[in-house]
């Protein structure tokens, strides 16, 4: 009897324990969404003016005599190298996950995906490294710009650190379509190429667009390699070899040195709000697609 | 029957290794012209990979070593100018579990006119009447003809593998390999398949893999047993089924072994 009961018990006590795990994710979302959120309330319901922090690119907030925040170029500055970096690692890591799952044999497959996982482990403070180091000299020497701290070395750093999550993402998604789909197009006499655009990419359309959207992702937040790479100026960039900074950046650099709770504190976590509406959005509009494919 | 038969398939000592398994061993077999052929056996005796071999998709893998010949209308299908796409235009394939692809009814219809041809040669109105014709062919076309735009593995099993067959129709195949098309079916769907199938004899030369010997006796003219990838006997179905010529082949017919 006394056996049964412990039985009864533990069951719903696991039964507890997994439901807590399967929620935690949610309230950690949602809990680290209101701290942010508290940090920045003071200001945002105050003395906030929404117009100026959206639409003007004056960002002086330690000024003496006229404090401004304006995150426009700020927003600039992470859409230039989101954009950037993703019209060099869309393709490329496509391509990429398409060779690896279609074309390339068991053994080439093996050390491509151990490669593209090493690739992913590298801390981003050492993709910064590289951007200021080899990619800042070969820029200078191959475009004679000023500086090779710019938008065009953030896009590419910002790439090379997308790529590995896209091509596995994507890799993932070809394996999943059934090999009854290459066998039927194949048999019906469709080329490599053909069976590629013509029944590969309709099938996994969905985990392919999921793959594209997890990369802009960890563009739009990557935060240490950019501050690094991208030269620090507030400014909209109107070349490629204009320095900019991020929203991300800004951050990491000012929010040690902002006193607590002052206004200037605040309005980074503001930044950090408008950076978790911007991501939440670019989610959100993604499971709308895919459920839009899904019910067509 | 005095005319010199035309056989569509002819296999001479044809042999066939996955790595150091060989699973085919000397098959020579003459395969008769617009009719139905059945290909029955033990599980593992080879009979995919026979039908595979006709359509080379055998070669998908990587590890296959074939040698003998096979001749597909009086053509060696292993010479060095065939052209496989041309060969599997001529042959099409049906496989155990319907495999439409994840596009429309009508797109799987036009699939092969899609890669056969250039985009500027066709016409609307051309792929608007294959679909018709093909799915009148397999009897789909009433039950279809106002869900054209579905999506194709939405429907139900029968359809899908009629649809199957359907698309292969436009191609204008000479061979139409299917390796158990009905296993996967119900009896009714699988009566509904094999009237399809009774209904496209003469057309074209049909080879059918099943392991329902009353289908065999159904449908087809012609019966092949095989055992270890070794062809045992090859008769008309009905002396098959009646006096069987190998002691295996009876062993097997009276369900001694699966
Ligand atoms: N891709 C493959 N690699 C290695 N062995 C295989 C492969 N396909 C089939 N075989 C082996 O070849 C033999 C014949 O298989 P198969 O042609 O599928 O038989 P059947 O269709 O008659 O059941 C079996 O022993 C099977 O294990
Ligand atoms: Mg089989």
């Amino acid at each position: 009897m006394g056996q049964r009961r412990w039985h009864n018990l533990s069951e719903t006590l696991i039964e507890w324990v997994i439901r807590l795990c399967g929620i935690s994710a949610i309230i950690c979302v949602f809990g680290i969404f209101f701290f942010v959120f508290r940090e920045g309330a003071d200001l945002l319901f105050h003395r906030f003016d929404i117009v100026q922090f959206l639409f003007s690119q004056e960002w002086y907030p330690t000024s003496q005599s006229h404090i401004r925040y304006g995150v426009l170029a700020l927003i600039a500055g992470t859409a230039s190298v989101t954009v950037l970096a993703m019209l060099m690692a869309v393709p490329f890591g496509l391509g990429a996950a398409i060779f690896v799952s279609e074309f390339c044999g068991p053994k080439m497959k093996e050390a491509l995906k151990i490669t593209i996982e090493l690739l992913a482990a590298i801390p981003s403070v050492v993709w910064g490294f590289i951007g200021l180091t080899v990619m800042n000299p070969l820029i200078i020497t191959v475009f004679h710009a000023p500086i090779g701290l710019n938008v065009l070395n953030g896009g590419i750093i910002l790439a090379l650190m997308s790529v590995p999550i896209i091509v596995s993402i994507a890799e993932d998604a070809l394996k999943a379509v059934p090999d009854s789909y290459r066998e039927a197009g194949l048999a019906l006499g469709a080329t490599r190429w053909q069976l590629i655009y013509r029944v590969l990419l309709p099938a996994a359309k969905n985990g392919l667009l999921a793959a594209v959207l997890l990369g802009v992702g960890r563009a739009v937040g990557e935060t240490m390699a950019v501050l690094m790479a991208t030269g620090h100026a507030v400014k909209i960039p109107t070349s490629l070899l204009d320095s900019v900074r991020t929203l991300t950046a800004t951050i990491a650099a000012e929010l040690g040195e902002a006193p607590m709770h002052s206004d200037h504190y605040q309005v980074l976590f503001i930044i950090g709000i408008l950076l978790f509406s911007l991501t939440f959005a670019v989610n959100l509009i993604a499971d709308l697609i895919v459920k839009g494919i899904r019910n067509k | 029957m005095s005319t010199p038969r035309a056989y569509s398939v002819e296999t001479r000592d044809l042999n066939l290794w996955y790595g150091d398994f060989q699973a085919l061993k000397n098959v020579s077999v003459q395969i008769a012209q617009g009719r139905i052929t059945s290909l029955i056996g033990p599980s593992g005796c080879g009979k995919t990979t026979l039908l595979r071999c006709f359509n080379r998709v055998n070669e998908r893998y990587g590890n296959v070593k074939t040698t003998g010949e096979i001749k597909i209308l009086a053509k060696n299908i292993y010479d060095p100018d065939v052209s496989l796409i041309e060969l599997r235009k001529s042959v099409g394939m049906v496989f155990q579990r319907p495999n439409p692809l994840p596009i429309s009814v009508y797109e799987n219809i036009v699939f092969g006119q899609r890669i056969h041809q250039e985009r500027r040669a066709i016409k609307k109105s051309d792929l608007d009447q294959i679909v018709e014709q093909s799915l009148r062919e397999v009897f789909l076309w009433d039950d279809l003809k106002d869900k054209l735009h579905e999506r194709a593995v939405s429907l139900q099993l029968e359809q899908q593998q009629k649809l199957c067959i359907a698309r292969l129709l436009p191609l204008k195949p000479e061979v139409i390999l299917m390796d158990e098309p009905c296993s996967a079916l119900d009896a009714k769907a699988t009566r509904a398949i094999e009237e399809l199938m009774i209904s496209l004899t003469g057309r074209y030369t049909m080879l059918i893999v099943t392991h329902n010997m009353a289908q065999a006796r159904r449908i087809s003219e012609e019966c092949i047993f095989m055992l270890l990838g070794e062809l045992m006997e090859h008769s008309p179905t009905r002396e098959l089924f009646i006096t069987p010529r190998h002691p295996k082949t009876a062993e097997y017919i009276e369900g001694r072994y699966g």
